[in-house]
């Protein structure tokens, strides 16, 4: 299947170069895009197009899912110039593989490393670059206000915190009016990583966090052990039976009102707008401070766009990367995205007030910007983990079993 | 055998010729079969039993080179200790032993459904068409019929109990729920071998039966089921290696979870092997090794069965 789609990704292009202007330069890209983002990919790439009309890009989309199957075969097989993937730690295999290609002086030249800051961190790998990060989202807390009305509750004012203590007392009050005070959906496991990871960035802070991702820290440790108090604490207030339904489903139980929080990236804001909610009943808040004093960090997941080490024209495919990281380009991609672009000199569409509210909490997280708990950690420890947190969310009585059972995994991965 | 000798040596003269020819002519007709078996059976089996042996994240470096390394034993020493494993292990045994129950709920039905009525060809398709539906056409149902909220076991739970049960979401029923799902196809296979294994049955003997005075379960026991032997055998055969091979329903109802309590044997293999936070190929491999090992002590049996019957033949 990926060898047709391939072989036909080829074939057209030989029609294309063949056909079209004969001295046209062709930079193939790898993609795994749904029809909304395809869209802006594509009108990314006839800007870029325009102003360079000697080159041709030909956007190659797979299914979201066979993409993560797909690349394996096609690095090696029948390389891109470009392919789509992820930063961190779900980059390293390829690297390691050497079929990712170094970009450093992408980032030198075109002077990044100032203009991607913040995502320095995710798209190096031994001091080099091999990622160019072009949008990303934040995640926090969204919230219903039908359903803190419904309950009583005072919605948070848009420039307070609510501190943890006073976020719990809700939590009582939505349970006795028999609303769901946070909602998940964890059949596919990673919505509880997102709980979990704010829960230990704001117990213990972002290196902390960043050192038990890497498996650097005991999970029999004071510190995790906090980490699962305060989870506790949230445990009783959590929609029963999320693990038996995705994240949708939960997002349907959020937008019927029958739970007031929901613990989510910023791409679950069209789903709660499908479901018919407006800016007028949805709110967007940062995870409360739990740990006073602790520098405030965020998740923000990126997505990244890599050279292939087997790229046919690489030069070409740099000015595409170039152009990608560029302020004007994100500006326009992250607006039709729904997101957020990594270049900080980019702007962010005013009328939107997830995406502003978002932008503002990352570029003053202090603290620093996780990638997401599967995007830091590595595959095998971060599966581990997310199970780890979903039975403690379903079975919390099992807390020493589970912290023994992570620790004994964290040791056979990491020897010490 | 002694036939065989008999020819050679009523005709001496050409007997190096025939004996080439009964020799070479089966070879030659088994030849197409023993090629295809051996480049897509034996050689993957080969291949997994290799791969085994290596700690390897299934990538090829960019000139194309294997990038495993060697580790010995190292994959089957860590599944001795990998709770996971013990989980599925277990989750297997359970689907083996529950699977069975599709034998006498089949033979139930089948007896059932064996009388001459109006519009039994209908009735009888009804009840095989869950086998027609695909497993994952099942698996989405019996999802859903689980779901909580709306589901309809869940409505019903919360309507007997005043408290619904999410069968998926509790890591005690999960294996249980889904076995159930599996079981419905299942029996209607079962049913359907029955079935024809019924028509069969020799009048002559139940009318004998009858006139000696045997009924009701004495019948069934002792003249009915003897001659259903076959079908039995067969039944038996699928039941095993449906319940070994159970894949499709645990993928599509609950991707193993909630936290893989319902994963068994071959869909570790595929999270390990194949999932998104798997891909190590090596670990994949030995759980297969172990998989093809249990299904091997079955499929041994079944084969030492079939030749000794063929050899009281």
């Amino acid at each position: 299947m990926v060898h047709k789609i391939a072989g036909l990704a080829v074939l057209a292009g030989l029609l294309a170069t063949t056909s079209a202007v004969a001295q046209q330069r062709v930079v193939t890209w790898n993609t795994d895009y749904d029809a909304g983002p395809l869209a802006a990919a594509e009108a990314l790439v006839a800007d870029f197009e325009a102003a360079n009309p000697e080159i041709d890009v030909q956007v190659n989309n797979f299914d979201r899912e066979a993409y993560k199957n797909a690349i394996r075969n096609f690095l090696t097989a029948d390389p891109p110039d470009l392919a789509n993937w992820y930063a961190a730690n779900r980059m390293r295999p390829f690297v390691e593989a050497g079929l990712f290609a170094d970009i450093s002086d992408v980032w030198a030249d075109n002077g990044l490393t100032e203009a991607l800051a913040s995502s320095v961190p995710s798209s190096t790998i031994d001091g080099k670059q091999y990622a160019i990060p072009y949008t990303y989202y934040q995640w926090g807390i969204y919230y219903n206000r039908d359903a803190y009305a419904a309950a009583g509750v005072p919605v948070p004012a848009a420039d307070e915190t609510v501190s943890w203590e006073q976020f719990l007392a809700n939590c009582e009050t939505f349970k006795a009016a028999g609303i769901d005070c946070v909602t998940t959906g964890s059949s596919a496991l990673w919505p509880v990583a997102g709980i979990f990871d704010y829960l230990s960035l704001r117990t213990n802070g972002y290196e902390w966090h960043k050192r038990l991702a890497a498996g650097e820290i005991s999970w029999t440790s004071p510190e995790a052990r906090a980490v699962f108090a305060e989870f506790a604490k949230l445990q009783p207030y959590v929609t029963a039976n999320h693990a038996a339904i995705d994240w949708q489903d939960a997002a349907a139980i959020f937008v019927q009102g029958r739970a007031a929080n929901y613990v989510m990236g910023n791409f679950a804001v069209a789903v709660f707008r499908e479901g018919g909610m407006t800016n007028e009943n949805l709110g967007f808040m940062v995870f409360p401070e739990i740990t006073p004093g602790i520098p405030r960090a965020e998740e923000a997941p990126t997505d990244t766009v890599h050279l292939t080490s087997g790229a046919q024209n690489p030069e070409d495919a740099k000015l595409l990367l170039a152009y990608m990281a560029s302020a004007e380009a994100q500006t326009k991609w992250n607006a039709a995205l729904g997101q957020l672009p990594t270049n900080r000199n980019a702007t962010v569409d005013p009328s939107d007030p997830f995406l502003t509210e978002g932008f503002q909490a990352l570029s003053t997280a202090e603290g620093g910007i996780a990638q997401f708990w599967d995007r830091d950690a590595d595959a095998e420890y971060a599966k581990a983990g997310m199970e780890g947190f979903q039975q403690f969310l379903v079975q919390p009585d099992q807390l020493e079993s589970i912290l023994e059972r992570l620790e004994q995994t964290r040791l056979r991965l990491y020897p010490q | 055998m002694a036939q065989a000798t008999d020819i050679g040596a009523a005709v001496p003269l050409r007997r190096s010729g025939r004996w080439n020819q009964r020799t070479f002519a089966p070879w030659l007709f088994l030849a197409p079969g023993l090629l295809m078996f051996a480049i897509y059976v034996l050689w993957p089996i080969v291949q997994s039993v290799t791969l085994s042996f290596y700690d390897w994240n299934g990538l090829y470096n960019r000139d194309g080179a294997f990038t495993g390394t060697f580790v010995g034993l190292a994959n089957y020493r860590e599944l001795m200790v990998d709770p996971a494993f013990e989980t599925s292990l277990w989750n297997n045994l359970k689907w083996l032993v529950l699977y069975m129950l599709a034998l006498p709920a089949g033979l139930f039905i089948a007896i059932f459904l064996n009388q001459t009525v109006r519009g039994i060809r209908l009735y009888k398709s009804l009840f095989f068409f869950p086998f027609v539906i695909s497993q994952v056409v099942v698996g989405l149902i019996f999802a859903w019929f689980y779901a909580p909220n709306f589901g309809l076991f869940y409505l019903l739970t919360e309507n007997v109990f005043g408290q619904g049960t999410a069968i998926l979401a509790d890591p005690n029923l999960v294996t249980y729920g889904i076995i159930a799902a599996g079981l419905w196809p299942q029996i209607a296979y079962v049913m359907i071998l029955y079935l024809t294994g019924l028509n069969n049955v020799a009048p002559d003997q139940i009318e004998a039966a009858r006139l000696d005075g045997a009924r009701g379960w004495r019948m069934l026991w002792y003249v009915v089921l003897p001659q259903l032997r076959p079908a039995t055998f067969i039944a038996v055969i699928v039941t095993v290696i449906g319940a070994l091979r159970s894949f499709d329903l645990v993928s599509i109802m609950t991707s193993g979870g909630p936290f893989g309590s319902s994963r068994v044997l071959s869909y570790y293999m595929f999270e390990m092997a194949l999932g998104e936070f798997g891909f190590r190929m090596g670990y994949g491999a030995a759980i297969a090794v172990v998989l093809f090992a249990i299904m091997m002590v079955f499929i041994s049996g079944f084969i030492w069965k079939m030749w000794r019957d063929e050899r009281e033949r």
